[in-house]
């Protein structure tokens, strides 16, 4: 923990600085730098390309940075493993439903339960009462309470976002990150997930990638817009949408 | 499951535990009582590869790392119990013919003049037991780090575990001298002094081998109903979530690995006791195929069915190959394609789909007076 006392800024959730990763010569990432505060709801937008999902990627772990910092209240993620970084606090919800399609909701749920994680912990794991009561407590919020011993794979489109959400939530992450939760969902689901969405960022730091203005204008504190890697540019989605850049490059005239 | 109570764990009570009885007593009664010692000493030998296939079941089946090189392990265990009966049936009155009396007879024939010190641990009982488990399970280890810390997985593992199988069989057969090379180690006799070609002997060794299978089916149970079973089919559903749900994917793979192995190894050894030799011939890659189809054909999600699978498909080996040698291992072949193209969960896949829904009915059949009694009853009153 020396890292507390060094150059960490304390206030920030996270600090990103100086971020690059390059792919056979390709900077999809480019000595980016950004802040998240505690409770913050980030929105993080941008064209096709930006590098949006490659930042999240970067955060988790599963992609290497090639040079830079990410720095997560202090600890250094850049070097850990993704298990680490979660035990860390970092949740991540993918692009398209990751979830386990032959085994239950309930089970789906279990498995993300921060406890077990080891090999000798996941054998000697029971589940017990405390187990089962916030599992039941998350699929009522993920409006999946009827489905717990429904496989998951017979789960609709929307209902796989959901119960992915639901894995993250159960893990108790001190920063959320969500890439697109409301792509390929029905107007209902939409509306649905964003109660949800509402609900959750009043307990988490969430950073979110969105292409829905909409969505984005409802939740956002701060958006950071990225274009070719970079900044492009970053502030409330009033400043951003005013911005002639970013009318330039995203949102249009 | 069909209780409707999200919060009952799967557990190895109910239709798994049918299914153990069944399986115990089709092993311990039926086949010692139906058999003559000839045929059970075939049963007990096939018997062997089900730990094998059992292995396979948690690591290919749930935890998908198909393994080509179990006979690395099933040969290791074996290898390791024939150096400890080779060591005491080579003992200096035995040999005493022999330019170097007192070690086995293959190193004699070879000029080996001193017993290897590799060697010198096999004249313990004790420690050899101990070998059985832990080199074929170090072994392992060695593998699964190198291979699931680098992230290597699906085709490229499986090549990799046939090419050690390749490489094993090559240094046995290759060192001659230390091995008993390609005809392996022949003219086992006694187990501490016991005579282990009788007819009784044969039998108690039937039993023991039995017992142990059994043992390895709970174990296997116990894994699968825990979370790590429920986490094996995650990860090969979605390794990446697991990841990202804060575990350590390598060390659940290697966990496995090293379980599959050890349960060979256990199978191997109780090979090279029941049928008196171990050779090179169990180690390769075309013996740690076969015990991949075993598996295949029992059904790899089905314990169970990978104990009937190994049963069914080595009798078949046996009268087949008693007919048609060569066509053997065509049919063998032909098998694996029939298996993977028209029924890829094997028998119990079959017995799932099929029989299983039918067991309600035939219930209902077997006992109609009291379903016919009732309603004509009751009006009556």
């Amino acid at each position: 923990m020396t890292f507390d006392t060094e150059t960490a800024p304390k206030d920030f959730l996270l600090a990103v600085e100086g971020l690059t990763v390059s792919f056979d010569g390709f900077k999809a990432v480019n000595d980016l730098s950004f802040y998240v505060d505690e409770n913050e709801i980030r929105v993080i937008i941008g064209p096709n390309g930006a590098g949006k999902t490659t930042v999240l990627d970067l955060i988790c772990g599963r992609t290497r940075a090639t040079s830079g910092s990410i720095r997560f209240r202090g600890k250094e993620l850049t070097t850990m493993k993704e298990h680490q970084i979660v035990h860390a606090g970092v949740g991540r919800k993918f692009q398209n439903p990751s979830i386990y399609e032959d085994l239950t909701v309930f089970e789906n749920l279990e498995l993300s339960f921060p406890r077990g994680k080891t090999v000798w912990g996941s054998l000697a794991f029971r589940r017990d009462r405390e187990v089962i009561d916030r599992v039941e407590e998350i699929a009522e919020m993920i409006f999946l309470k009827d489905h717990l011993d429904t496989e998951a794979a017979i789960l609709s489109h929307g209902q796989k976002q959901w119960l992915e959400i639901g894995m993250l939530l159960i893990q108790k992450p001190d920063l959320l990150m969500l890439d697109e939760p409301v792509a390929g969902m029905s107007v209902a689901e939409r509306v649905k997930t964003a109660e949800l969405l509402n609900t959750i960022i009043k307990q988490h730091s969430v950073i979110v990638i969105e292409h829905d203005m909409k969505f984005v204008e409802d939740i956002a504190h701060r958006v950071t817009v990225l274009h070719q890697g970079k900044v492009l540019s970053e502030g409330s989605m009033d400043h951003v949408q005013h911005d002639p850049k970013v009318v330039e490059v995203y949102l249009g005239h | 499951m069909s209780s409707t109570t999200s919060a009952a764990p799967r557990t190895f009570f109910g239709k798994d535990a049918i299914a153990f009885i069944v399986l115990a007593a089709l092993i311990l009664v039926v086949f010692p009582v139906a058999l003559d010692i000839f045929r059970l000493n075939l049963v007990g030998k096939y018997l062997t590869y089900a730990f094998v296939a059992v292995g396979l079941v948690l690591c290919w089946g749930f935890g998908g790392i198909l393994s080509l090189g179990q006979g690395i392990f099933f040969g290791l265990g074996g290898y390791c119990m024939a150096m400890f009966l080779k060591l005491e049936a080579s003992s200096p009155e035995n040999t005493a013919i022999q330019s170097t009396p007192g070690i086995p007879d293959f190193m004699d024939w070879n000029q080996v003049t001193e017993l290897p010190w590799w060697w010198v641990p096999f004249n313990s009982f004790p420690l050899a037991l101990i070998a059985i488990l832990l080199v074929p399970t170090a072994f392992a280890y060695v593998i699964g780090a190198a291979m699931f810390k680098r992230r290597v997985g699906g085709v490229y593992f499986a090549i990799i575990t046939q090419a050690v199988a390749a490489i094993l069989t090559i240094l046995i057969v290759g060192q001659q001298g230390y091995t008993g090379g390609i005809n392996g180690m022949t003219d086992l006799r006694t187990l501490l002094g016991w005579d282990i070609r009788t007819d009784s002997a044969k039998l108690i060794l039937y039993f023991v081998n039995a017992v142990l299978l059994l043992g390895v089916i709970l174990i296997a149970l116990f894994v699968k109903s825990s979370k790590f079973g429920r986490l094996l089919i995650a990860m090969r559903d979605k390794e990446d979530r697991v990841r990202f749900s804060g575990y350590d994917v390598a060390n659940f793979k290697i966990f496995v690995f090293c379980l599959a192995a050890a349960f060979s190894a256990i199978g191997g050894a109780m090979f090279a006791l029941q049928v008196g030799f171990m050779s090179p011939s169990f180690v390769g890659i075309v013996p740690s195929i076969e015990m991949v189809i075993f598996c295949a054909v029992g059904g790899r999600l089905s314990i169970f069915g990978a104990v009937y699978g190994a049963l069914l498909v080595n009798y078949a080996k046996t009268t087949f190959s008693e007919s048609f040698p060569e066509l053997w291992l065509f049919a063998m072949g032909g098998l694996f394609i029939a298996v993977v193209m028209a029924f890829p969960n094997g028998l119990a896949g079959i017995w799932k789909s099929h029989v299983e829904p039918l067991l309600p009915r035939l219930m209902k059949r077997l006992r109609p007076p009291a379903i016919v009694s009732a309603p004509t009853k009751a009006p009556a009153e």
